[in-house]
């Protein structure tokens, strides 16, 4: 096996598990939008990551948690339909600062790759110390996960229920945030920004209409997420053949595994 | 013997709205109170202030001991991956760090609270799937579970059949005979006749508290509702009719079969 | 910077302005935000299909977006789907993805397709844009009072005869089509900037519909041509400029408006 392959086997599977334990509670909170913001919020990150010569991941981490900040500062717990309006017109700044950075990816910095591999992910022009990188994040996000477990489960289900019990419900919900941010760098690393809430949200959409408690979804989805990514790499690997001199992008086959286990799962 | 629950002279405002004003009434350990009124005189308020979700903008709530509180209910998927003994087992110990192990103590706990709100026959179900009676029941399970000294619940009859709603009843009458003081609001007193021994009426933000006996009379009711009041007793139902002959909420009792 | 090419550039951008204002309208009046972030996503794989096949985007780029918009109106009729759609949305992308690897992935056409670019030479670029610069309006207008019915109350709405899911599939394929002459301008992801920020910031300012309908057209106006003016003078990109000027105005907007009522309260 190659490096390049054990580095995306590596990355992804990492991204897989933390989706699946991240994921859950997202579904289970409502709060898809929250990581769509943050997975945009996250792109401009990884553009400017390439541009100051860092590695992705960095950006993706530093943007997210500075995104987490944003939305507490924007913060309603319920969405409306106003406050969805306002957080999608303000986020569109926010694109509109990744295309610039992305333009300057290319004319200043020559990583003439930028466009594709921020917003729809290059795992296989990983270099093998990024597993190191995705490695760390992913092992503190679980760690933080489990501590979180109890408290961000009952105030998930009701927040003055959970208030009563002596949680701090802020201080939950913004750790909760934090984890988000996480799960969705390590997302971006692996499938891009732009199908980082795919990789978040199916698997564990899937796995919680199949499972009768949360820990078991959590299993589950990421049973489907790493069949999801690591099929998308072995697909991709395959494809070198299929037609000339192009290699099938990873994300477009993850993508579609997603999708096929999350119709499975509605069966 | 300590009060559970003393209320003194509370005022709240909301949105710039005088919503309560001197409002004061106590609960003694063991006390099952009902606290009545329209809708909008101010019941969610009163309990939210209790559980210290609102400030007071004037008087003084204190309570003794742990409290336990029941919301109307939740806002669940019902489709969401927890178990009726999961969700009991969070009232134990959901509010602390970390992944809850498994523990003798902890299940022995939860089976003695599935057995004293009767949730045996679905204790393995999912918390949404269950009926609107089940979710009562499980819901002050979960509340009783830390053994609270005290028990708010918010409207829990408000969306049951009668007899779901006598059952709940019955219930909470056990849980105040074994010493928990209870509050539980509610916009019609009839199917808490026979299970509270006190009444708050809240009306025009003002109440009127004590036992049942004595509030639930013509001059108490008139004075509080700023209008004639005639309090008339028919086959066992309490039925409140406002001077004008015009019927009041209070009317509308849950049809007794 | 007034050469021929360039006056193409600007016509055919104002023609896609009109038609993302007048959109816009529909958008914030029937709480649609999420179309206008859905339409451009799905339609974005027929314009990197158009391209691998070396053939004309428009036709391929609008079969994508109306198709979407039928599926989307029986998604809403049939009531939560909220994974599904999401999902849905993911697969079109990853599509669209795999049509611009396949076609080399060069980063001039995967960036023209998600922040757009200033319109090309010659007719071909100017003329769909005109035709759907001046359809959107027109069919707006002409459906302008079902469409304030039927988002006000689709009881009143249905009581009148007004079916709530056609009025919903046609304003969803009025949708489409701006969304088809919007996404060369600005691409997959910015072009729900041009299509609610100028309409959010009109109906904050004015209340009456057909004011804040031609207030909303007259900012997405001008918001394209400051955009353009300063992509032509920075060379910046202009899709910067759309996404950051479009949040700009709403903002100043919802300023205006705080301003105006002092004891109001700021919540959305």
């Amino acid at each position: 096996m190659t490096d390049v392959l054990v580095t995306a086997l590596i990355v992804g599977a990492a991204a897989a598990v933390l989706c699946a334990v991240a994921g859950v509670f997202t579904v289970l909170r409502g709060q898809a939008f929250a990581g769509h913001a943050l997975a945009d919020v996250a792109s401009s990150g990884g553009a400017a990551a390439l541009l100051l010569g860092l590695p992705p991941l960095a950006g993706y981490v530093l943007l997210g948690l500075a995104g987490v900040g944003g939305l507490q500062a924007l913060s309603a717990r319920r969405t409306t339909a106003d406050h969805d309006l306002m957080a999608g017109i303000l986020l569109g700044a926010g694109l509109g600062i990744t295309a610039l950075l992305l333009y300057l990816d290319v004319t200043l910095g020559s990583a003439s790759g930028a466009a594709m591999s921020v917003m729809f992910g290059a795992l296989f022009a990983l270099p093998a110390s990024a597993v190191w990188g995705a490695g760390a994040a992913a092992l503190v996000a679980m760690a933080l996960a489990a501590v979180l477990y109890r408290p961000l489960l009952l105030a998930s289900l009701d927040a003055d229920l959970a208030a009563v019990q002596g949680v701090n419900v802020r201080l939950v919900n913004t750790l909760f945030l934090v984890l988000l941010a996480l799960a969705v760098a390590l997302a971006s690393l692996t499938v891009g920004a732009i199908l980082a809430t795919a990789l978040l949200t199916g698997p564990a959409a899937a796995a919680l209409r199949l499972t009768r408690t949360p820990g078991h979804a959590m299993a589950l989805a990421s049973v489907f997420g790493l069949a999801s990514v690591w099929g998308g790499v072995g697909l991709a690997y395959a494809s070198y053949g299929w037609t000339p001199g192009h290699v099938w992008p990873v994300s477009f086959f993850t993508t579609l595994l997603v999708i096929a286990f999350y119709a499975l799962g509605r069966r | 013997m300590s009060l559970a629950l003393n209320v003194e002279h509370l005022a709240v405002s909301l949105g710039g709205r005088e919503v309560l004003r001197d409002v004061s009434f106590t609960l003694a350990p063991g006390g099952f109170c009902g606290l009545i009124g329209a809708n909008g005189a101010g019941k969610t308020t009163l309990l939210r202030t209790i559980l210290g979700f609102e400030r007071p903008t004037a008087g003084h709530i204190h309570r003794a001991g742990t409290l336990g509180y029941v919301p109307q209910k939740l806002q669940l998927d019902p489709d969401a991956p927890l178990r009726v003994r999961d969700f009991l087992r969070l009232g134990l110990d959901g509010h602390r760090w970390g992944i809850p192990l498994p523990s003798r103590a902890a299940r022995a706990q939860v089976d003695e609270i599935v057995a004293a709100i009767g949730a045996d026959a679905f204790a393995d179900q999912r918390v949404g799937r269950l009926s609107g009676g089940q979710l009562q029941r499980v819901l002050i399970g979960h509340a009783l579970i830390r053994r609270p000294q005290l028990l708010l619940l918010d409207e829990p009859l408000a969306n049951l059949d009668p007899s779901a709603a006598a059952a709940v009843a019955a219930l909470l009458g056990q849980v105040a005979a074994g010493g928990v003081a209870v509050l539980l609001s509610a916009h019609d007193l009839n199917p808490l006749l026979g299970h509270v021994d006190r009444v708050v009426y809240l009306a025009n933000g003002r109440a009127a508290a004590g036992p049942v006996a004595e509030v639930v009379r013509g001059e108490v009711l008139s004075a509080l509702y700023g209008t004639h009041i005639d309090v008339l007793r028919v086959h066992g139902r309490i039925v409140v009719v406002a001077g004008n002959g015009a019927a009041h909420d209070h009317d509308h009792a849950v049809p007794i079969p | 910077m007034f050469a021929p090419y360039l006056l193409h550039a600007w016509l055919a951008a104002s023609f896609v302005a009109l038609a993302a204002g007048a959109a816009g309208y529909i958008v914030v009046l029937r709480r649609a935000s999420f179309a206008a972030h859905a339409l451009p996503m799905a339609a974005f794989p027929g314009a990197a299909l158009a391209r691998l096949l070396s053939v004309a985007a428009p036709p391929l780029v609008l079969g994508f977006a109306l198709v979407s918009a039928l599926m989307l109106a029986l998604a809403r009729r049939r009531g939560r789907s909220g994974p599904a759609t999401a999902l849905l949305l993911a697969g079109l992308m990853a599509l669209g993805a795999l049509f611009l690897s396949l076609s080399g992935g060069y980063a001039g056409a995967v960036y023209a397709l998600l922040f757009g670019q200033v319109l090309g030479a010659g007719p071909s670029a100017v003329l769909p844009a005109i035709v759907l610069g001046l359809a959107v309006p027109v069919l707006l207008l002409i459906g302008l009072r079902p469409l304030t019915l039927t988002a006000l109350s689709e009881d009143l709405a249905a009581a009148r005869g007004l079916s709530a899911f056609w009025m919903d599939v046609f304003a969803l394929a009025v949708l489409a089509l701006a969304a088809t002459a919007a996404l060369p301008l600005t691409g997959a992801l910015l072009s729900f900037s041009l299509m609610t920020g100028p309409a959010a910031a009109a109906r904050l300012l004015v209340t009456r519909p057909l004011a804040a309908f031609a207030l909303s057209m007259a900012l997405a106006l001008g918001v394209t041509w400051a955009a353009l003016a300063l992509a032509f003078v920075t060379n910046a990109p202009v899709g910067f400029f759309v996404g950051v000027l479009c949040a700009g105005v709403y903002v100043a907007a919802r300023a205006a408006q705080a301003a105006q009522t002092p004891s109001s309260s700021t919540m959305a």
